[in-house]
């Protein structure tokens, strides 16, 4: 490797580790812009029906004559697909790159301390599994419908009303947020050091903006499904 | 003070290994750690058996061999090398588990003993200056801002030691790599092959067999010179603007 040509180098390079996880920043970064966006239109819950089912509408036309209908929303899905898969794709390259780092045989005997790593830092990997079954469980009961618990409905705030009264639904869904946000918490912090961002003296401001990132996030999502709950919204 | 020591014991490359109970009595407090397993390597000499193998040189926390993790933690409970750890920092009837550092770029030769060569063979693909740079300069004929010599100066005492790679839940070398990028790409003698030096470290710590940087921070926290997380950004950056750049 270190006598062979610059070119072949740089071909290397675009497969490196370093590579890697510079395309799970910028996926990353696309999903979290996309779940602020995402957070923000479902608190359009507490304009009413009207109100939320009208956004829901608008969403399926954006864009139309010059795109046909729901043309926008399948280049958003688009990306987002992408960015899923090209994320998950890298997470798990990396994942059984570092199993091979330290293979069975060569562990440590004693249970190793932590010095003074996170708890988010720690759950990436098996937190990200559990929103990829979360994203494919949720697209399932509030997009398609195909699992309706509390009825099916044609209307988007139905779907929502009807579910959210049921304390198992809740639960599912407060368990997926809050595994959110520690993915974004360690994940946002972790992206802008991948991207090259971070310094000495900026580490302590990036940290606490990603805490803050994911905790507006987790909040922001488990409002309304609550407000449900709790009968604010009906 | 009296101890009783878990060590990894390992015949050699191929042997499986297992971990040995001993009880070293007599300690004193202000022993350094590697001179309390001299005191039972001496006791078992004379008992006829094979003494722990450990490796280790200068013994003032600066060649970087001592490394082996203590209780769990690299160089154990205090942030610097084992030779300036010193059994002050247990108390007597402690029981202490010493471990040679796990990752599959090193391999363990004997004991507590493993071949960091892989280290080397990083520094080897770049972490140099080809330039043929003569007699030593005037002091002041290259003027460097006082922010960028600190932070090359701070990278450059990197030992080598490889404690970040022990602590490193992937058993990622990013912090060892990163800090030689960062010393010579700080600097003005470092600039016409920057860009190619981390293209080809990146390429060897990779092939080496190191994992993947995910930026949980346990290196750093356990560094005996302390090289901050930041390097790593900064090693990141310097990649991703080679390969933009696509200059060479
Ligand atoms: C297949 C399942 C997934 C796995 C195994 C996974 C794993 C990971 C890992 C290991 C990181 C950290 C990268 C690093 O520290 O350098 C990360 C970051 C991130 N993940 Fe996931 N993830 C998954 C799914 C998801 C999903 C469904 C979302 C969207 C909600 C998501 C959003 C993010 C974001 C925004 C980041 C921050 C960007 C970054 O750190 O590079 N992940 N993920
Ligand atoms: S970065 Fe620190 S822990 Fe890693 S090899 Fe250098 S001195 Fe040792
Ligand atoms: S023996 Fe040299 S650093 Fe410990």
């Amino acid at each position: 490797m270190a006598n062979s040509t610059l070119t072949k180098q740089r071909s290397t390079a675009f497969k490196s580790t370093v590579a890697l996880k510079s395309a799970m920043a910028v996926t990353g970064g696309i999903l979290v812009l996309f779940l602020i966006v995402h957070m923000y239109g479902n608190l359009m819950i507490f304009g009413g029906q009207e109100v939320f089912d009208e956004y829901s509408h608008h969403i399926r036309v954006i864009g139309e004559p010059m795109l046909p209908p729901e043309g926008a929303l399948w280049i958003i899905r688009i990306v987002l697909l992408a960015s899923v898969l090209i994320h998950a794709y890298a997470a798990f390259t990396l994942w059984a790159r570092a199993r091979r780092a330290r293979p069975a045989g060569q562990r440590y005997q004693t249970r190793r301390k932590p010095v003074q790593q996170t708890y988010a830092s720690r759950t990436m990997r098996w937190g990200g599994v559990i929103l990829a079954l979360f994203v494919i469980y949720h697209i399932l009961h509030l997009t398609t419908n195909n699992i309706a618990p509390g009825g099916a409905s044609d209307s988007p705030y139905e779907r929502v009303v009807n579910g959210f009264q049921i304390w198992w639904v809740l639960l599912t869904y407060l368990i997926a947020m809050i595994a959110v946000g520690f993915h974004l918490r360690h994940g946002i912090w972790s992206a802008t050091q991948t991207l090259g961002a971070n310094k000495a003296s900026r580490q302590r401001v990036l940290n606490i903006t990603a805490t803050a990132i994911a905790l507006v996030i987790t909040v922001g999502f488990l409002i309304p499904p609550f407000s449900v709950f709790f009968g604010l919204v009906s | 003070m009296n101890i009783t020591l878990r060590v990894w014991r390992q015949k050699g490359r191929g042997d499986e290994g297992r971990m040995v109970t001993y009880k070293v009595e007599d300690v004193s407090q202000d022993m350094s750690f590697l001179e309390m397993l001299d005191v039972l390597n001496e006791k078992l000499t004379l008992a006829g058996e094979d003494p722990v193998a450990f490796d280790h040189d200068c013994r003032e926390g600066i060649c970087g061999a001592c490394g082996v993790v203590i209780n769990g933690v690299a160089h154990g409970p205090e942030t610097t090398t084992t030779c300036q750890l010193h059994m002050r920092s247990f108390k007597d009837g402690d029981v202490i588990d010493v471990e040679p550092w796990r990752a599959k770029a090193f391999p363990v030769i004997k004991d507590l003993v493993v071949d960091r060569g892989a280290f080397d063979r990083i520094i080897q693909a770049g972490g140099y200056i080809s330039a043929p740079t003569g007699t030593a300069p005037d002091a002041h004929a290259n003027p460097i801002p006082k922010a960028d010599a600190d932070r090359a100066f701070d990278a450059a005492t990197c030992i080598g030691c490889g404690a970040c790679v022990a602590a490193c839940p992937n058993a990622s070398g990013m912090l060892f790599t990163a800090a030689k990028v960062t010393h010579l790409g700080m600097l003005p003698q470092g600039q016409p092959e920057r860009a190619a030096r981390v293209v080809k470290m990146v390429n060897q710590h990779d092939e080496e067999d190191f994992g993947g940087c995910t930026n949980i921070g346990e290196c750093a926290a356990v560094c005996p010179k302390g090289i901050p997380l930041d390097t790593i950004s900064q090693l990141n950056k310097d990649l991703l603007g080679a390969l933009a750049s696509g200059k060479l």
